[in-house]
């Protein structure tokens, strides 16, 4: 019995193996693994023990890179086509990725119900008011605050449905989940926030970030306490961006080809593009975005530390660049409200690079040029949020508090505490005093701190600033 | 005695077409069905063998079905098409020219055989 369930799991890592390579498909794993028992039972009945006849086996089967590599060759269009999405019907996992379908295209299309719901109640968005107030862009129109204030509440809710039904968490955690976005859902809509006012573009920018997080909680299966849970979000996050800016680019174009072809034969296709088409699609997109990093993990992962690599010493040659003209010109920076957005998202960015980086660094690796380059980058970083937290209180001493630079200004502390210990992580790692496990950690751990900020700014600011 | 790769590769789609023609079956049965029909002097490796199923199914002279056989393990059955008969009376007849060709070739050259070269008998 022993014999036979050590054979078992040698067969079945050999197989996990073989999946792993290039072309080979899991019918042909199937199909090789039927072969391999075919061969030790006759290996067997020979006389040899069951081990003995794997070895031999496995050894006739050939070098695993020279089989996939003839299985690649034929099949060179696997290699492109697990890209997207093969339902291979001979495949066993056939019907689960089947069901993974259906989850999804059921999620992605309550995502772009939602935004059209409202509707229902009369609170259209209409003009060329919507399309920017999408993404977050341009959140002061005509059209009134209730798109913009809600924007998280359309698709997030969806998206953590998703990974709901995906990782089948449990009840508590559920419940935790539908509390916080309701709770999104009372802080974006209770409050009476004037579409001028500083608050109303402040919750506008901080709900989505707070529901993110939440979405996050339904992400790791309600386990959002550990580490590793948390960092996979992360490396999500990265990925799923990216596939969303793809899935925008490809939005783009299939709404101009709409418009143009519908120009030229003389019917108005504006209000569908701008009520329909954009609206529900880029609701749509977020979900689909979510489930193409879900289900091709394997295939195209770790796009984000790719680009990290390319972008770190870019990126760190620019901040340079600016603290050396700021040294050089003795030019205060601006501060005015497009300037510290700008400023903070260059500080996100640069987080981001260092997250990504590190999350798919080899821990055994030696350290080399490029962790002084994004040491350099960190502590250029931070130069440049000192002189705008500087110029920040400036500000604020001058003319008191106003929302707006509250926010900034307590945004700009919570990046600085994490920029200015991991700086310190960094530079002890390369000295070899430290470990990357700890900087890690570190950055796991801080992710709390982001939720807790946002949900202040969109909890707490309103009522303090009594609505300004 | 190993077989020059070259001729291997020729001989693999009349071969497999040729077995296939007798009854449908699978990958191993056929592997070992080729090792027995040349004495063991043709030596497939699985990297020549499944590729070349799949090229010929992708072409459409074979078909495949997936099969659980009584009290036996899921199994992927190759059966040949029409076409791949077709094809198979194709390269049989190529082949036939071929060896043909060699056997006048062979004759000639046994008669030819234990005679020293002419360059030097003169």
């Amino acid at each position: 019995m022993s014999a036979d369930t050590e054979l078992e799991a040698q067969i079945a890592a050999w197989r996990g193996y073989m999946l792993r390579q290039r072309g080979v498909s899991p019918a042909d794993a199937d199909e090789l693994e039927d072969h391999l028992r075919s061969r030790i039972e006759d290996l067997t009945e020979t006389g040899l023990h069951a081990d003995e006849a794997f070895l031999i086996a496995v050894k006739r089967m050939g070098g695993v890179d020279e089989l996939s590599r003839e299985f690649a060759r034929e099949h060179s269009e696997r290699l492109w086509k697990q890209l997207v999405m093969t339902a291979d019907p001979d495949a066993p996992a056939a019907s689960e990725r089947r069901r993974d379908l259906v989850v999804m295209v059921v999620c992605a299309a309550l995502a772009a119900v939602a935004i059209k719901l409202p509707a229902l109640f009369g609170l259209d968005f209409t003009g060329d008011a919507d399309a920017p107030a999408l993404f977050g862009m341009r959140i002061e129109d005509e059209s009134g605050t209730f798109y913009p204030r809600n924007l998280g509440l359309f698709a997030l809710p969806p998206l953590a449905l998703y990974f709901a039904w995906r990782r089948g968490i449990g009840r508590g955690t559920a419940a935790a989940i539908v509390l916080l976005f309701a709770l999104g859902a009372v802080a974006a809509n209770a409050f009476p926030l004037d579409q001028e006012s500083q608050s109303f573009a402040l919750t506008a920018i901080h709900l989505p970030l707070a529901l993110w997080l939440v979405v996050g909680v339904a992400y790791a299966a309600g386990e959002w306490r550990s580490g590793h849970r948390r960092m996979d979000f992360i490396r999500f996050t990265g990925e799923w961006f990216i596939y969303l800016a793809l899935l925008i680019l490809g939005g783009g174009v299939l709404t101009g080809f709409t418009a143009g072809v519908f120009a030229a034969i003389g019917v108005d296709s504006e209000t569908f593009i701008v009520n329909w088409l954009v609206p529900c699609g880029g609701m749509a997109a977020i979900v689909v975005a979510a489930w193409l990093v879900e289900s091709k993990q394997s295939v195209i992962e770790n796009m984000a530390p790719v680009l990290t690599r390319v972008f770190t010493p870019l990126f760190a040659a620019t901040l340079v660049a600016a603290l050396v003209a700021i040294a050089v010109t003795t030019n205060a920076i601006d501060v005015e409200r497009d300037m510290l957005i700008l400023f903070d998202l260059l500080l996100v960015v640069v987080l981001g690079l260092v997250l990504y980086s590190i999350s798919a660094r080899d821990p055994a690796a030696k350290t080399g040029v490029f962790d002084w380059m994004q040491l350099a980058l960190v502590l250029s970083a931070l130069l440049i949020d000192v002189l705008v937290l500087v110029a920040v209180t400036g500000r604020i001493t001058e003319w008191g508090f106003t929302p707006n630079k509250s926010a900034a200004l307590g945004l700009n502390l919570v990046l600085f505490a994490n920029l200015a210990w991991t700086a310190w992580l960094y530079f002890s790692i390369i000295k070899g005093r430290k470990r990357f496990s700890q900087l890690d950690r570190w950055q796991t751990d801080y992710v709390p701190v982001y939720a807790a900020w946002a949900w202040t700014v969109v909890l707490v600011f309103p009522p303090l600033f009594a609505f300004a | 005695m190993r077989i020059a790769k070259d001729l291997v590769a020729a001989s693999s789609t009349p071969l497999v077409l040729g077995i296939l023609t007798e009854e449908e079956s699978y990958g191993y049965a056929i592997l070992k069905e080729i090792g027995e029909r040349s004495g063991g002097r043709l030596e497939w490796t699985e990297g020549l063998l499944y590729p070349l199923l799949h090229r010929l199914e992708r072409v459409g002279y074979i078909e495949s079905t997936w099969r659980t056989p009584e009290g036996g393990r899921r199994r992927k059955y190759y059966r040949i098409t029409e076409a791949g008969r077709g094809e198979l009376a194709e390269q049989r007849r190529q082949w036939a020219a071929v060896v043909d060709a060699l056997q006048d070739v062979w004759e000639a050259t046994r008669s030819a055989a234990p005679v020293a070269p002419p360059a030097l008998e003169a």
